[in-house]
């Protein structure tokens, strides 16, 4: 009781946080700090909620009569909503403590309230959807959070692309929308109530498939799974980059906990629903690491990457839901735990890599990776913050990303082991994943590289600076968190025991605890070993190779006169090989000039990979739609009594149907 | 008075055809103000005491209809400056013809009705069918915005002696609602027709649906 | 937990890998009719680089030295997890070849990041290409990892290269077959050799690995060059594991076999590199995707 009552103060803390600065004069500092400073109130008093929660659950949950129909105001912290509740205070907390000093009043004053108003809402509407018991409280939370994202997403209205990039978000965000909607009217034929203690009654009912059917497609569409993914890379692209770490990194994953909510309540799904997850996971993962590799903005690239880890996340979920078809216990806690795992891992490094994106973008002014260069000497602390998240998200030791895809391929590998068929599903989703992360490898390889190292590409990092306390202690923070994940996994495996507990729900059996069927002492042993290895490694050959103090020299250049950092690998070039091997698929453009006189002027080379999925499929699909419809343009021809025609024969036809009855 | 109720209906019958045959728009609105007054009148004589209620709704009606709604109508039409109805889409021959199948129809229709067993027989259910298709028939064949509007006005004054049949189970508060409704209505509708006339020089229909794009 | 063993493990691991590139070389030569190097001259190589001085660029940071140094690192921890001569490895767990992957892929990754670093046109050329060739092995690997896993029933290296291959060999040889094959190939394409890279020249165009390293020099030169070859005897151990069962011989006899097998292995590369030509750089991706696909027919092979 007490946990609800705290979440619900969080709650309405966080909504009302920027609704102070309204009443501020526009370049007048005193809102956006009572905003920032509301918003850590919420999320530490939703922290705390969580955490006891984890703790201590409490076993009824509050409830008021509501006087919507159908709807009741009811409320539950469990731990399930706890480990969601906890990403979602961390993040928006630190994004809060980021935008201070990345998106000051005084330097936004169209737009800083605005955004400051809507991110409260955008946190109260989360908090409140991942606790709803009722559908109608969550269709409501689900709402505010998405139109208040849509209004954050578009807090530089001013420019076209973000207006455009934003409708395209709200098209797809209330397509998600109808399809929930369709989802809960179905959950009402089948058991009569939308409270949602009924989901294990609508998903035993033989409507059940119709109910999965739309969940995915609605939820589908919010987290970003391929096909359904066309609104991200613009939304989060052209968002404000705290904004785009808030949603990368939680508001993409409120679709994975409405999934989760619901394969939580079947105790003996379909095959086919863990085989379907599955699959979806390992071609949006495959796919959306493909499309990232192609791009050349800084955003719009870590935005295919949410693709590619929501990817990995549906599959660790598949497994779960296939454990639980086929009765293994070991593969619902390792499948469901590498999910969970996952979901807050993402949530950090991701959260991690668009702050420091934005610290890009805040000193430099471009997005452009092939317009950077060198930046590590400028920015020493962003790069290496940048760097531990780029090394998270590949899933390398000593980092957290290993932990939860080792959860996901033990799962993975237990599935293809199995004498069932389905043992193909498992079977291929593993080489998957592993082309996953070894093309994750080589794309942050290239935009570090790209952007951090080397030599800088053209003046605008000659303005370059280090961004300032206020940036750097959330970026310092999700580091250290992910290093902490990494090497001390055994202390946050209880908290996934219980997470994998309350998803399979008190009746079952007594499941393997992760510390039997996951090697996570030898692994954090390990990660430690390799952080002092490393640490001391470096530490030695810096030493031998400062013995006799360098000459001062340059790059060999193998000759060249006088080569330019122009003469540098670009983003393109790097990924030049990996587009051409998967062109059947990104079907990249280039602009190639053509050189065909004597003394050519000057010339330019673009080369840009579309999204395949809007492009060649969804614009070519509505095009077709409006020319069919212009058929329809002979009964809109504006006459007015003939459409008064129209009404009278209606309404006589209504005569003679009823006459018949 | 349950007798003078047939009279009455007949009236309001005859008005129909005067409303359908007529090209003068004040003869138009005279007409369909009459018929309010006379269905005013209706809901006083229908119940044999004179009963507080239906006394009530019957002179709301008389006054509404018969009085304010003509002379909103009359001002309106006097500010646009027009008097005639130009040739319709259907000529008034055939409008004429069309009432008095639709009026047979509605007489033959409502015998084949699961009525309650005191209509039964009774001229009213017949009545306000054919007032109703009369109204539609004036809305969908006339050209100027004012005749379109007299139209619905008969098709409401329809209505209204279809729920003289419901009187016992209606609250008084909907039928006086719907007669405060009607009265706005037409006072919007004033406006709106002289906005018309002033934007477009016309009130001819036909020009309206370039407002279609 | 035998510590001898664990001992003479990482003896072999440290002391044997310059020895087998040695081996290697001397096959080349004598295929080609010369004399060729000494065999052990990998080692005085790497001795004079210890004691040469480091030329760093300008144009460089941090991450230039942390290349070297942490690829060596990983390569020395990856190394814990492979059984050498059917010996139990000093690390063995569920999932350690998930991390034996994964430590390399931190070596890779840090490798070409030092590449560039150096913010030359050579070094970004070897690193896209050394980036793209290993996302196309990786797969291939799991793929011989889950057909192992399926017949062993184990998910750790040491049970799955251990006593349950000789009893797959006679029952579903043909997916083993398969997975040599595989395997041979992601050797020849991790470890930079003739299909597919040239380790001997310094062209520019014909190199991945060789391109990579270009503006390395003195001891992190030197902790490449030993960290590449322990790469390679890795490799090597995990085929060797996959054609010869020596967990059923005698401790101390499967050490000495092991030890012949890797030179043979090495000798067997040696021909290999002798016969072949590089290949075009554009049919490079199609060979990995058919080693791919041939660990891939092993896996369907197992199942039937």
């Amino acid at each position: 009781m007490m946990n609800e009552v705290i979440l619900i103060v969080a709650i309405v803390v966080a909504g009302v946080s920027g609704l102070p600065g309204l009443l501020t004069l526009r370049d007048d500092r005193s809102g956006e700090r009572l905003a920032t400073g509301l918003i850590t109130l919420a999320g530490v008093l939703a922290s705390v909620a969580a955490v006891s929660a984890l703790v201590a659950e409490s076993p009824d949950e509050l409830g008021r009569a509501w006087h919507v129909p159908g709807g009741r105001f009811g409320v539950h912290v469990d731990a399930l909503s706890a480990m969601f509740i906890l990403q979602i205070a961390v993040l928006s907390v630190l994004g809060a403590w980021f935008g201070l000093e990345y998106w000051p009043q005084r330097d936004h004053p169209q737009n800083g309230r605005k955004l400051r108003v809507f991110y409260g809402t955008v946190t109260a509407g989360m908090l409140l959807l991942v606790v709803a018991r009722n559908g109608v409280l969550f269709l409501a939370g689900w709402e505010t959070m998405a139109l208040s994202a849509f209004f954050l997403l578009s807090t530089e209205d001013d420019k076209p692309i973000v207006r455009s990039s934003g409708f395209f978000y709200l098209l797809a965000a209330h397509a998600g929308t109808l399809c929930l909607l369709a989802m809960f009217a179905v959950f009402e034929v089948a058991t009569g109530t939308l409270d949602l203690d009924a989901w294990p009654a609508a998903l035993a009912s033989p409507l059940r498939d119709a109910i999965f059917v739309l969940a995915l497609c609605g939820f589908g569409l919010k987290a970003g799974l391929m096909p359904l993914h066309v609104w991200l890379p613009g939304a989060h692209a052209n968002a404000p980059s705290h904004v785009s770490a808030l949603m990368s990194g939680v508001l993409i994953k409120m679709g994975i906990y409405g999934l989760v909510r619901l394969t939580a309540a079947c105790d003996a799904p379909p095959l086919w629903w863990g085989e379907t997850l599955i699959v979806a996971g390992a071609v949006s993962g495959v796919l959306g690491v493909a499309f990232a590799i192609g791009q050349h903005d800084l955003k719009r690239l870590l935005a295919y990457h949410s693709v590619e880890n929501i990817g990995i996340i549906v599959m660790g979920l598949g497994v779960a839901v296939l454990g639980r078809s086929l009765g293994r216990p070991e593969l619902v806690a390792l499948g469901f735990a590498g999910a969970m795992l996952h979901v807050w891992n993402h949530g950090l490094f991701k959260g991690l890599l668009f702050l420091s994106a934005g610290s890009v973008l805040h000193a430099t002014g471009t997005r452009e990776i092939d317009r950077l260069g060198g930046l590590l000497r400028r920015m020493p602390l962003t790069g290496l913050a940048f760097l531990v998240g780029a090394v998270a998200i590949c899933g390398l030791p000593p980092l957290n990303g290993l932990i939860s895809e080792l959860f996901v391929y033990l799962g993975l590998f237990r599935t293809a082991t199995l004498n069932d068929p389905t043992w193909l599903a498992g079977g291929l989703a593993a080489p998957a994943l592993a082309l996953i992360g070894a093309l994750a490898v080589a794309c942050f390889v290239k935009v570090f590289g790209v952007v951090f190292l080397g030599q800088p590409r053209t003046p605008d990092v000659s303005l370059a600076h280090e961004a300032g306390p206020l940036m750097l202690v959330p970026m310092a923070l999700l580091a250290a968190t992910c290093v902490f994940i990494g090497v001390g996994a055994p202390l946050v495996a209880p908290v996934l025991d219980a997470a994998v507990a309350a998803w399979v729900g008190t009746a079952a059996a007594p499941l393997p605890t992760l510390g039997e069927l996951a090697p996570l002492l030898p692994v954090s042993a390990i990660s430690a070993v390799l952080l002092v290895a490393i640490l001391l490694a470096g530490a030695w050959i810096v030493r031998a190779s400062r013995a006799t103090p360098p000459p001062e020299l340059g790059t060999w250049d193998c000759g060249y006169a006088s080569p330019s950092p122009r003469m540098q690998y670009t983003a393109s070039s790097f990924a030049d090989l990996i587009v051409d091997l998967t062109g059947w698929v990104l079907r990249p453009l280039s602009h190639v000039p053509r050189l065909d006189r004597v003394f050519p002027s000057d010339a330019s080379f673009h080369s840009h990979v579309p999204d395949i999925v809007l492009d060649k499929m969804l614009i070519p699909a509505f095009s077709i739609i409006r020319r069919i419809m212009t058929w329809l343009h002979l009964i809109q021809h504006g006459k007015l009594h003939i459409y008064l025609l129209y009404i009278l024969g209606i309404v006589i036809a209504l005569l003679f149907w009823w006459r018949s009855m | 008075m349950p007798e003078l109720v047939d009279p009455i209906l007949v009236a309001v019958l005859v008005l129909n055809f005067r409303l359908l045959g007529t090209s003068r728009l004040r003869t138009a609105i005279n007409a369909s103000a009459m018929q309010g007054a006379l269905i005013g009148l209706l809901a006083v004589v229908m119940h044999g005491a004179l009963e507080p209620r239906s006394t009530f709704i019957g002179i709301v009606a008389f006054i509404a209809k018969g009085l304010i709604i003509p002379i909103l109508l009359n001002k309106a039409m006097s500010e646009a400056a027009i008097r005639r109805e130009i040739e319709p889409y259907i000529s008034f021959v055939t409008s004429l013809v069309l009432g008095a199948v639709a009026t047979a129809a509605a007489v033959l229709f409502a015998d084949r009705l699961p009525l309650a067993p005191e209509h039964v027989g009774s001229l009213l259910v017949p009545t306000s069918l054919a007032t109703v298709l009369t109204g539609f028939l004036l809305m969908v064949t006339r050209r100027k915005a004012i005749t379109q509007v007299v139209g619905y006005l008969v098709l409401e004054n329809g209505i209204f002696i279809m729920g003289l049949c419901l009187h016992d189970a209606m609250p008084s508060l909907v039928e006086v609602g719907v007669l405060l409704d009607l009265v706005v209505a037409i006072f919007v509708i004033g406006i709106v027709i002289n906005h018309i006339n002033r934007d477009f020089g016309s009130l001819d229909i036909a020009r309206l649906d370039t407002l279609k794009e | 937990m035998n510590y001898i063993n664990i001992a003479i493990h990482l003896a072999l691991a440290l002391a044997l890998p310059p020895l087998a590139l040695g081996v290697i070389n001397k096959t080349k030569a004598a295929v080609a009719g010369r004399l060729g190097p000494p065999l052990l001259q990998p080692y005085f190589d790497l001795a004079k680089l210890l004691r040469k001085s480091t030329v760093i660029s300008q144009t460089t940071s941090w991450v230039f030295l942390a290349g070297p140094a942490i690829g060596l690192v990983t390569v020395l921890l990856a190394s814990l997890f492979v059984p050498l001569g059917g010996h139990v490895a000093p690390l063995s767990f569920e999932g350690d070849f998930v991390l034996f992957a994964y430590m390399l892929g931190l070596g890779r990754f840090f490798t070409i990041l030092a590449a560039l670093d150096t913010g030359s046109a050579f070094e970004g050329m070897g690193a896209a290409r050394e980036a793209t060739f290993s996302a196309l092995a990786e797969p291939a690997l799991f793929f011989g990892f889950l057909v192992l896993a399926r017949a062993s029933g184990a998910y750790s290296l040491t049970a799955m290269l251990g006593p349950t291959v000789l009893a797959t060999w006679t029952a579903a040889g043909a997916a083993l077959g398969a997975v040599v094959v595989s395997w041979f190939i992601i050797l020849l394409a991790e470890n930079s050799r003739i299909p597919f890279d040239d380790p001997n020249t310094h062209l520019e165009l014909t190199m991945i690995h060789e391109v990579m390293v270009l503006d390395h020099s003195g001891p992190p030169f030197g902790m490449i060059l030993y960290g590449a070859s322990i790469k390679l005897f890795l490799f090597c151990a995990l085929i060797i594991g996959l054609i010869a069962p020596l967990g059923a011989l005698d401790p101390w006899l499967a050490w000495v076999a092991f030890v012949g097998l890797v030179l043979v292995v090495a000798v067997g590369i040696g021909l290999v590199e002798s016969m072949m030509a590089r290949l075009r750089m554009t049919q490079v991706p199609a060979l990995l995707i058919a080693s791919c696909l041939v660990a891939a027919f092993g896996a369907v092979l197992l199942v039937r």
